[in-house]
């Protein structure tokens, strides 16, 4: 069902901060904000609830240590057991200080590449997908803010221009 | 402007007053004869049971399992000279311990200045405050290098000529390591800290008053030129001051695992004075996001120790080549606990309790974090120096407790009267608007 949306366009994150701040000040909602680049306190300002893509990295690095852990393990002392330097393989634990980069290694890589892939699900971006951003321009230097309009086109035309936006569309959806 | 409190004067007071007993009652405690080390041995021996017999000090201390004739007697002179280095060792690593965090709060200071950070300014004060301690503290450490030097105390192996006379290794470093160079180093190194210190500090206070920013520019080209000084400086500070307690040892990035602990100590001490500040109602404009970003560091620079400590550790245990490893033996197998407690110390905890984003910002929480940060550290100065100069007769006694009070006195002593000197917040550091609005 197509549903109409305001466009407010800024030259600046700054002035794009204090419009979010005021806009949420006066109850509306916003959809979306696209940036060309990351603006620091941004969700907080839009009220986005705070991510929990933290706790799945503390998850995906435990898995990581623990597979490097079994790896090793299986591997290095269980399989083929071999004698490095003076010291032979007869225990994991021993011998725990070579494995040590290994275990680091794989706790950063289970860490950041199922972190990035989480992160691909929940925004439900894949490779190949067409962009959806609404004006091209804000992969340039232009921030935009879409609020959805609920018949009050009026109120929220004359707030915006308020909010120092360098350009503002209606548009359908 | 900020006034001492007297509670926290009297508390120094006491601090000092007690620590000095302790170290006089260590320096008496001395055994001056052969017998005399012999009786505190046994003594201990009987009460704890926990000490190894005479024979295996024997093998542990020499390696030389040869020669046991005549063994015992030398074997005796040489727990004498561990017993009388005691009271020096636990003097010396408390002195170096304090020194150290001012000089990491110095080096922190620089690179703010030198990066035109825009977060720090509001603590820039305390990080003068700090600092202020350089002076004092590296005096004192100044004055246990003299006296090592004037033989008053057997903590540098290579400074006593007899074992030069004997030894190849120390004879082809001793056109470094002699006396007189050893002291001259030292002096150059303490001079251009120092200096730098009291000319940014002036630079800094002058900001406040003048009408530009061109004490602001000076006080930013003194510090970038102090960082390089500091990388070399620092990093032969720890080759002469630790590192050539073991003569024949070496590791090439031991200056770099000095400075991780000595920077992680220092922006610990500044996150404890700004959280005491605030609580005294200082401060005003400092917020939770200034506390969070100490404590990233606090974290972040903790596990780049371990990082350093395990890459030291990992090359050395791996190659087993025996000059080296011996380093590693006498730690594990004589100072099991304080070697592995430290790990668990300086980087167990703090990463398990300021992983979390919020924990970083609950004030207490930093302040429990950073208690034992500190002490970690402090037995990784402690573990740099023992095991060279007391070997297996380590404790953390009288002597070790008193030192670590007394210089804690006087750390907080000197610190806090050289916060009353000046404004808390400086006025007109360009940044200060942005520091005053840091958010994170």
């Amino acid at each position: 069902m197509a549903s109409k949306v305001i466009h407010a366009l800024y030259n600046d994150d700054d002035i794009l901060m204090l419009a979010v701040k005021k806009v949420k000040a006066a109850k509306h909602h916003i959809e979306e904000v696209y940036c060309p680049f990351p603006v620091h306190g941004l969700d907080k300002a839009m009220g986005l609830a705070p991510t929990r893509i933290a706790i799945t990295a503390f998850i995906y690095g435990c898995i990581g240590l623990a597979v490097a852990t079994v790896m090793m393990n299986f591997i290095m002392i269980q399989d083929w057991p071999q004698d490095i330097g003076g010291k032979p393989s007869f225990s994991y634990l021993e011998n725990m200080p070579a494995f040590v980069p290994i275990m680091f290694e794989l706790t950063v890589f289970f860490a950041a590449h199922l972190m990035v892939i989480t992160f691909y699900m929940r925004s439900k971006l894949w490779p190949f997908k067409q962009a959806e951003n609404p004006d091209v321009r804000t992969t340039d230097d232009l921030f935009l803010m879409e609020i959805e309009i609920h018949d009050n086109e009026e109120e929220l035309l004359a707030l915006l221009a308020d909010t120092g936006a360098v350009e503002i569309n209606i548009s359908e959806k | 402007m900020y006034t001492f409190s007297n509670r926290l004067k009297i508390a120094s007071f006491i601090l000092m007053a007690v620590g000095l007993l302790g170290i006089a009652a260590g320096f008496i405690s001395m055994p001056s004869t052969v017998e005399d080390a012999k009786a505190i041995v046994a003594s201990h021996d009987g009460g704890h049971g926990e000490h190894a017999t005479t024979e295996e000090h024997a093998k542990d201390n020499h390696g030389e399992a040869a020669h046991v004739e005549g063994h015992d007697s030398k074997h005796d002179e040489h727990l004498l000279h561990q017993l009388q280095n005691k009271p020096w060792a636990a003097l010396y690593v408390a002195a170096f311990f304090f020194f150290m965090i001012a000089l990491g709060v110095l080096a922190f200071y620089a690179i703010q200045r030198a990066a035109q950070a825009g977060w720090s300014p509001l603590l820039f004060r305390v990080m003068e405050g700090i600092t202020a301690y350089l002076a004092p503290g590296g005096l004192i450490v100044f004055v246990i290098l003299v006296a090592s030097v004037a033989h008053m105390n057997h903590l540098f192996v290579w400074m006593d000529a007899d074992v030069v006379a004997h030894d190849k290794l120390l004879q082809g470093k001793a056109g470094y390591l002699n006396g007189t160079f050893f002291l001259i180093r030292a002096a150059i190194f303490l001079g251009g800290w120092i200096a730098y210190r009291t000319i940014s500090r002036k630079l800094s206070l002058a900001q406040d008053e003048a009408d530009d920013n061109s004490n602001f520019v000076k006080n930013f080209r003194w510090s970038a030129g102090f960082l390089v000084f500091y990388l070399v400086t620092e990093s032969m500070m720890s080759w002469d001051w630790i590192m050539s307690v073991d003569p024949h040892w070496f590791s090439t990035l031991f200056g770099w695992y000095v400075f991780a602990s000595m920077f992680v100590s220092g922006i610990t001490v500044i996150a404890m004075v700004t959280i005491y500040l605030k609580s005294k109602g200082h401060l005003e404009d400092v917020n939770d996001s200034h506390i969070h970003d100490l404590a990233k560091f606090m974290f972040g620079i903790s596990i780049f120790w371990t990082y350093l400590w395990f890459a030291q550790f990992m090359l050395i245990w791996y190659a087993n080549i025996p000059e080296e490893v011996t380093y590693f033996i006498t730690r594990i197998e004589d100072y099991n606990l304080p070697f592995f407690g430290m790990v668990a110390m300086n980087f167990i905890f703090p990463l398990l309790l300021l992983m979390n984003s919020d924990y970083k910002r609950v004030n207490w929480f930093v302040i429990m974090a950073g208690v034992v940060i500190l002490a970690g550290h402090y037995l990784d100065i402690f573990n740099m120096i023992m095991p060279a100069t007391v070997g297996d007769q380590w404790s953390i006694g009288v002597s070790e407790i008193s030192s670590v009070l007394f210089f804690a006195g006087l750390f907080i002593f000197v610190v806090f009267r050289a916060l009353t000197t000046a404004p808390l917040q400086p006025k007109r550091n360009p940044f200060i608007g942005e520091s005053k609005h840091f958010h994170y």
